[in-house]
């Protein structure tokens, strides 16, 4: 449904997205993920035909943004950051014009309206001027507005962002129900929502895609994806990695903290060891030392970790910047 | 929060209401926004008590012993030199403060649509102040004789002037998303509008001046073309020269809110 070719945005001489090329199908719900300034909001203006590219393109359902604005914007709903609204409009009003817009007239206006307005749960402040909603019923009004047409492809940048915990959840299931027959690209920087809503994800850094998968590929990335972290009772910390670094299956071990008595360490399969192989022998290493065993656990990696390590913070960037 | 599902996707049976449609609801919506807040109200009062006070005690309405509206129409371009801008410098630094534009530019309509629509309804806001200035035709009427025709011409001409300054406050308005420096950008280029062809300052350039410069500068004015309406002549050079001003001015804003967007 959505396809991005190399897609090139300059302001000046700056180059806020480099080369960003990617593809959303019905079905699919895509997060874009990225430190701030990475070009993700410019990005989505490039695809919702806001802002024209620098050089790239991109077709939504097969029509070019550019050259035929029309029929690709119809396909769109588009929640942009900061969820705007007409503030000296009701709630009722600001939902009718965007319906009009959308070529809604007479009883499917209306159908339209009320099956947005019971999605987002507006009923309350329906007759509200929007200058007096709160952040999150200004934020879910403007949700409102960009499926009022149900459309195929929705974009939203952060479209949680500011709300409480409980909103945050209702839109994360509310984005998963519809990306099962929609194809859905948002973004955020929260990584819990990725694997709350996502079923591929991609990850931004100055301008360039630096990473692009299924959060559980995502997460593998990590370095300590499938390593084993080992919890035991009543062992002295120093036994314990030695015996752990005596085996063949590791290739690393090391200690992540001994609380209260007990002992916790982490040991980094070997290249040549196969799946499941750590686990086992750490188990047979366990029980042939009689150790009181609490916790063997493989990890799956951890997304924070991936981001981190694949994009680099502002300040890391400018001292690396300044040295020779 | 629940998903509905609806059988067939509302974007498949929506009609495409094509470029008028789009204009109308835009458009309503603008207008709506005029009424919703005080400005309105505040404006057509402000409009109707400042036309009274210039036609009767400035003007000399009564003296005149004429049943004309020769000195309603009189002041009619230094009363909107403040009054349009006011109008019209919301219309689309309000978007861009708001973040509204963002919306409105990524719907399924093209720039022009939404900068007609926009003006048309400004327009038409302005048209509702001058027929409210009704009762005044009813008091000649009422004292004599008065020819009609040339105050039908009178209020032709003064509408189209209050749309040639609005839509130069569009333009303004495109500029920048601060209202006030809107305001004041857009009073300039009025006053200029104005002062170009205005006897004193006419008269001030033929001084020094040769005169095909000071016909020059004096095309650019208001003035002259809004005299021969208020004279009660409709010249179809007047009516290009305004409506060439107006489609300038938002073509211009069209050209503007581009780059704002090419960024």
């Amino acid at each position: 449904m959505i396809k991005v070719e190399n897609l090139v945005k300059a302001f000046g001489a700056k180059l806020a997205v480099n080369g960003v090329s990617f593809t959303v199908e019905r079905g699919e719900v895509l997060g874009f993920l990225g430190p701030n300034g990475a070009g993700k909001s410019t990005t989505m203006r490039m695809i919702t035909g806001f802002i024209p590219p620098t050089s790239g393109r991109v077709t939504v359902g097969g029509f070019d943004i550019i050259e035929n604005p029309i029929p690709a914007k119809r396909l769109i709903g588009y929640l942009p950051e900061n969820a705007p609204a007409y503030t000296d409009m009701t709630v009722l009003g600001f939902l009718s014009f965007a319906a009009e817009l959308r070529g809604l007239r007479g009883d499917e206006k209306k159908r339209a309206i009320s099956r947005a307005v019971d999605m987002c749960f507006l009923e309350a402040v329906l007759h509200q001027s929007v200058e007096t909603l709160s952040k999150g019923y200004r934020h879910r009004t403007c949700f409102a507005q960009a499926v009022i047409h149900d459309p195929e492809v929705l974009i939203m940048d952060e479209p949680t962002d500011g709300l409480d915990p409980n909103q945050k959840y209702e839109i994360r299931s509310l984005i998963r129900q519809m990306g099962e027959k929609k194809a859905i690209v948002f973004s955020t920087h929260i990584l819990e929502e990725v694997d709350a809503a996502c079923s591929r994800a991609i990850i931004i850094d100055r301008g360039q895609i630096v990473a692009n998968g299924t959060p559980q590929e995502l997460r593998q990335r990590s370095e300590i994806a499938g390593a084993v972290t080992l919890r035991v009772q009543g062992v002295p910390a120093g036994t314990v990695t030695q015996k752990l670094q005596s085996l063949p299956t590791q290739r690393k071990s090391t200690l992540i903290g001994q609380p209260d008595g007990e002992v916790i360490a982490r040991a980094f399969p070997a290249a040549n060891a196969r799946n499941g192989e750590l686990e086992a022998s750490l188990y047979e290493l366990a029980v042939r030392e009689h150790w009181k065993l609490i916790e063997l656990r493989t990890e799956e990696g951890r997304l924070d970790e991936v981001f981190r390590r694949i994009t680099q913070p502002d300040t890391k960037r400018a001292s690396k910047d300044s040295s020779p | 929060m629940s998903a509905q599902a609806s059988p067939v996707p509302l974007s498949a049976v929506a009609t495409h209401p094509g470029a008028f449609g789009n204009i109308v609801a835009i458009g309503k919506r603008e207008l709506g926004g005029y009424f919703a807040s005080p400005v309105a109200y505040i404006f057509i009062v402000i409009f109707l008590l400042l036309a009274g006070f210039f036609t009767f005690n400035v003007g000399g309405f009564f003296e005149r012993g004429e049943a004309t509206l020769e000195s309603f129409f009189l002041w009619h371009p230094w009363l909107y030199l403040f009054l349009v801008p006011a109008v019209g410098m919301r219309l689309w630094s309000e978007e861009r403060r708001l973040g509204t534009i963002e919306l409105l530019l990524t719907m399924p309509v093209t720039p022009w649509q939404a900068i007609v629509g926009k003006f048309v309804a400004s327009w038409l806001f302005l048209a509702i102040g001058l027929v409210l200035t009704f009762p005044l035709v009813l008091t000649v009427g009422y004292l004599g004789h008065p020819d009609l025709g040339a105050i039908f011409c009178g209020y032709l001409g003064s509408f189209l002037m209050a749309g040639a300054y609005l839509a130069v406050s569009c333009m303004t308005s495109a500029l920048t998303r601060n209202q006030v420096v809107s305001f004041i950008l857009s009073v300039v280029v009025c006053l200029f509008l104005i002062l170009a062809g205005w006897p004193p300052v006419t008269n001030m350039l033929v001084q020094w001046a040769r005169p095909w410069l000071v016909d020059f500068v004096a095309a650019f004015s208001v003035m002259p073309h809004f005299d021969s309406f208020r004279r009660g002549v409709v010249d179809s050079r007047d009516l290009v020269f305004f409506l060439s001003l107006i489609t300038f001015s938002l073509f211009t804003t069209g050209v503007i809110i581009r780059s704002h967007r090419a960024g």
